[in-house]
């Protein structure tokens, strides 16, 4: 009980932190910030449960008016934004990471990489590119464009959402709670 | 950490945070319902007049925080200034800013130990299934560890710098992870030495 209780709480800090690790650079030199990566993290770490609750505990300290959104955003404004859709699919986003973790008997590299692009990258647009479609006033498709921006960058994410879980399998298996 | 609660009083600052909520989702529901502009403008003035007494710092506070928008709203100008459909672009900005900014207000106004109250008073009903002892203490733990990660983080980016000429990059995020996993089981000892969560 305590134990699963820290589990969610560290890894809700860990979003925190790399939203605070200044930028992580890539090797093309694309700045990106690692907070959507702690994200699918906590999914493909945790799995789906505990994943989906350190993130729900994230958006609770936003919505309370804590500063932890990269770039030191926060407060309710950013549920009533447009950018408010990828919020609410963040947890969502986690969950679905956790259950393709949990469900398959992929290597943690594969199984973290094909996670990360269903959650992070088919659910989570889902409910962003709905969420910007109602702000904007946009019709699906038209607001899914403005979406496509992102792509790039969550690819890359994804694949390092693999590595990161894949390190973490080789180093300390017993701590990979989603494969536990 | 500092919380987005202005320092500067204002009379929405003694206004219950209950309340205020509230008003906030009805004015929200009623931004999307409106359609007119001239509508929106009466409802942007309000949010503006609410924010008067607060003083210029206050206001310069409030319009930093409505920065990060500014991409939607050159976004908007652009495609509805291909599309020469002004009007709709219009509902569509004053709807967004009016919205953001009033959200905004509420939690400019409101201390951090009025939501964390409200919180536990929105879980009583669900206790079973959301314990608001245990959300409590979470909140507790996530604020007491994000400085102690974040020095671990630190740490670990300058062991990496000492021996490598590249930048850590993505390569610090698994150490850092694993120092939440260390974090946590020794919290979990901690706290069931302690006598448990109950």
């Amino acid at each position: 009980m305590e134990r699963s209780l820290t589990h969610i709480a560290l890894f809700t800090a860990l979003i925190v932190v790399l939203g605070l690790v200044p930028r992580i650079d890539l090797a093309f030199g694309v700045p990106i910030t690692a907070q959507s990566l702690g994200i699918m993290l906590c999914g493909t770490v945790l799995g789906a449960r505990k994943g989906a609750l350190a993130v729900v505990l994230f958006l609770v300290l936003v919505a309370i008016g804590l500063p932890v959104l990269s770039g030191g955003r926060g407060g309710l404004g950013l549920f009533a934004g447009p950018s408010a859709g990828y919020l609410i699919g963040f947890p969502v986003a986690a969950f679905v990471a956790g259950l393709v973790m949990e469900r398959t008997t992929l290597s943690p590299l594969w199984a973290g990489v094909s996670g990360a692009i269903i959650g992070g990258i088919g659910v989570l647009y889902l409910f962003g590119i709905t969420g910007m479609s109602i702000a904007l006033g946009k019709t699906w498709v038209e607001a899914s464009y403005l979406g496509m921006a992102f792509l790039p960058g969550d690819i890359i994410k994804s694949l390092l959402a693999g590595v990161v879980t894949q390190a973490i399998a080789t180093s300390r298996p017993m701590s990979l709670i989603s494969r536990a | 950490m500092l919380t987005l609660t202005s320092p500067i009083e204002t009379p929405l600052h003694r206004v219950p945070v209950g309340p205020k909520l509230l008003a906030l989702l009805a004015t929200t529901c009623g931004l999307y319902a409106l359609q007119s502009p001239v509508a929106l403008v009466c409802a942007l003035a309000g949010v503006i007049g609410l924010h008067l007494p607060g003083g210029p710092r206050f206001w310069r506070f409030a319009l930093r925080q409505l920065r990060p928008l500014w991409v939607f709203v050159v976004i908007i100008l652009v495609w509805h200034g291909l599309t020469d459909e002004w009007e709709a672009g219009l509902t569509i900005l004053l709807r967004m800013v009016t919205a953001v900014a009033a959200a905004n207000l509420v939690t400019m106004t409101s201390r951090l130990s009025d939501m964390i109250g409200i919180l536990e008073r929105l879980c009583r009903p669900v206790g079973a299934i959301i314990p608001p002892r245990r959300l409590a203490m979470a909140i507790a733990l996530v604020i007491r560890f994000i400085p102690v990660l974040s020095e671990r983080t630190n740490q670990l980016i300058e062991a990496f710098r000492a021996r490598s000429s590249r930048r850590p990059g993505w390569r610090i995020i698994a150490p850092a992870a694993l120092a939440a996993l260390d974090n946590a089981d020794h919290a979990a000892e901690a706290l069931r030495a302690r006598g448990g969560t109950e």
